[in-house]
């Protein structure tokens, strides 16, 4: 059981963070103290064309050295600092949070590596699966993930998460049940643009881990959503699917409906099925996804998990809970528990 | 009459709950809960005939255990509303979540617009007396009566042009009913239901159930007194005999 809620303002007007920590207290029952996380994007516009490299360091000295040896074959930091922190009475600090804003050489692209984005993609595993006391846990553009092992408003002071301005937010209050309760392991889990929170268990992670493991990804934050991540940066962004088609390889109708469907509709569900069994994600889940172009919102195909919709103009919320949106906004509209698999899409608009 | 007021805004639903038990104690009739926004277990196993107002969106399991008092919800509700409620009402002016009357064992709730996935999950009965009823005036999504032993599901599919259009309905029933206006495609029915013909006789049981819902949300029952409903019920007296244990 954990909480989960998604903003978006589709004109792009920015949002302080006040009123998403608000909402994400409101849902404490649903956490355990053990873990509180925040997503914003447009929150640095002064370096809106670097990636934002958000990294727990254990100490820094030597996990220090070896990220920047790594950063400065691949390219150039712009700019780098400690990210802002105050010491919170309920909350142990177990590591420094640090951040660079970075820019990969140009002519390091060619051959296996596509795009920046493989660059980024590379540095994040590389990083993550082979520096001691050193953990990069946002990678994206104009976006940054905050988190820590703590209950939603200790995490929120300790980042002053009132002082960063997004156009969408992600929160996420932890109840960890099969895997430790640790900095990293706290929602959301990113890698480049995409942010994932989700409140659930992916129990076929074991597919699911081998099948982004095939491409390169790298499994190591000990708990099964950071494959979430994968799964929607493979699909969504190597393999070029619209979001709509994302969610219908993770959380597919079942057959006898797809049996059922109009013949041209029923072709393509029975080959998104049959080229993506093994990213089919089983268990109970409910999740929002964030890029810089949107949120997605979808559940489990048998509705294990809560999942609520609010509109009001051009805002779009995506929560746990009714009560959580109202927190926020208390004139929200077309309140609606969508169905399970649904894709529920905010977009920004043109 | 008697009546208790009590300002629930950022209270947390400790002390809220705390109150209105006290105002039970205390011999109030009516206790009315205002700015209630995401307190859980509001009127939990509260026993007596007080009548609780909540004005605003209450948490999950409002009204859990609940035994006597009748509770009035003006707004939504969230996850499993009426949850192994032994005796009493509650009446929703809105939607509600998953697992509305979840393991409900006696009462009534009735819920105006529609509730989510797995309404009635575990509803049961015993005898004549504790027969649980659930009412929902809109839709429900799957699995509506799962693994039902006892009690009453009634679906009014009020501005729908079909009452039921998810799958799973009665997955796993033995025992009780689920009724729905209108048809109810073959597809539709879970592992262990089968439909059966709604007669007058039906109509007679169920024609006190549709007036007392109708007159809660200030609606005519007379386009509802007519056959047009699908009964669905086990298909078995145990239709799941040879699951666990080969006789």
């Amino acid at each position: 059981m954990c909480g989960i809620i998604g903003v978006i303002d589709k004109t792009r007007s920015r949002m302080d963070g006040s009123k998403i920590k608000a909402a994400l207290s409101l849902m404490n029952e649903r956490g355990s103290g053990d873990g509180a996380g925040y997503a914003a994007y447009g929150i640095y516009p002064d370096y809106a064309d670097c990636y934002a490299l958000h990294v727990f360091f254990d100490n820094m000295a030597e996990p220090k050295t070896k990220v920047e040896e790594i950063l400065h074959y691949w390219g150039t930091v712009v700019h780098q600092e400690e990210i802002p922190t105050f010491e919170q009475p309920g909350l142990k600090r177990v590591h420094t949070p640090w951040r660079y804003f970075f820019k990969p050489f140009d002519d390091m692209i060619g051959g296996k590596v596509g795009s920046e984005k493989d660059i980024i993609k590379h540095i994040v595993m590389e990083v993550n699966s082979s520096i001691d006391g050193a953990l990069v846990f946002s990678s994206g553009k104009n976006m940054g993930v905050f988190k820590a092992s703590g209950w939603p408003e200790d995490v929120a002071n300790f980042y002053r998460i009132e002082d960063y301005e997004g156009y969408i937010w992600l929160a996420h209050n932890r109840y960890p049940t099969n895997s430790p309760g640790w900095w990293g392991g706290a929602h959301p889990f990113n890698l480049l643009d995409w942010s994932v929170v989700h409140n659930g268990e992916i129990t076929s992670y074991g597919t699911n881990q081998r099948y982004v493991e095939g491409y390169g990804y790298k499994c190591t934050l000990l708990t099964d959503t950071e494959v979430v991540a994968y799964l929607f940066d493979l699909l969504g962004r190597q393999h070029e699917l619209h979001t709509e088609t994302v969610v219908k390889a993770l959380a597919p109708p079942f057959w006898d409906e797809i049996d059922r469907m109009p013949p041209a509709k029923e072709g393509l569900y029975r080959t998104i099925r049959m080229t993506y069994g093994s990213a089919l994600m089983n268990g109970p889940f409910a999740i929002v996804v964030a890029s810089n172009e949107g949120i997605v919102g979808f559940t489990d195909r048998i509705k294990l998990r809560p999942l609520v919709v609010g509109e009001n103009g051009d805002m779009l919320y995506i929560s746990s809970e009714e009560s959580a949106i109202r927190v926020i906004d208390p004139e929200v509209k077309n309140i609606r528990t969508p169905r399970a698999g649904e894709p529920i899409i905010g977009r920004f608009n043109a | 009459m008697k009546t208790v007021t009590i300002d629930a805004k950022d209270l947390h639903y400790t002390p809220l709950n705390q109150k209105v038990r006290a105002a039970v104690a205390d011999g109030a009739e009516e206790i009315v809960l205002n700015n209630v926004l995401g307190q859980r277990f509001i009127g939990n196993g509260v026993r007596g005939n007080a009548r609780i107002i909540v004005n605003g969106v209450p948490g999950g399991d409002v009204c859990m255990f609940m035994s006597g008092p009748t509770c009035i919800v003006n707004g939504n509700a969230e996850h499993a509303p009426g949850n192994t409620m032994d005796k009493g009402m509650l009446v929703i002016h809105g939607s509600a979540g998953d697992a509305v009357a979840h393991g409900m064992r006696g009462g009534k709730v009735f819920v105006r617009n529609n509730i989510g996935y797995r309404g009635g999950i575990h509803m049961k009965q015993y005898e004549v007396e504790a027969r649980p009823m659930l009412v929902i005036g809109g839709t429900a999504h799957s699995f509506l009566g799962e693994y039902m032993a006892g009690g009453l599901v009634l679906v009014l599919g009020i501005g729908q042009e079909k009452a039921m259009t998810d799958r799973g309905i009665g997955s796993g029933i033995h025992g009780g009913e689920i009724i729905i206006r209108g048809e109810v495609d073959d597809h539709l029915l879970g592992v262990g239901a089968r439909k059966f013909e709604f007669t007058e006789a039906d109509l007679e049981r169920i024609k006190p159930v549709i007036e007392s819902f109708c007159e809660h949300f200030d609606l005519d029952p007379a386009p509802f007194m007519d056959t047009n409903y699908t009964r669905i019920a086990p298909a078995s007296s145990r239709p799941f005999a040879g699951k666990y244990v080969w006789e």
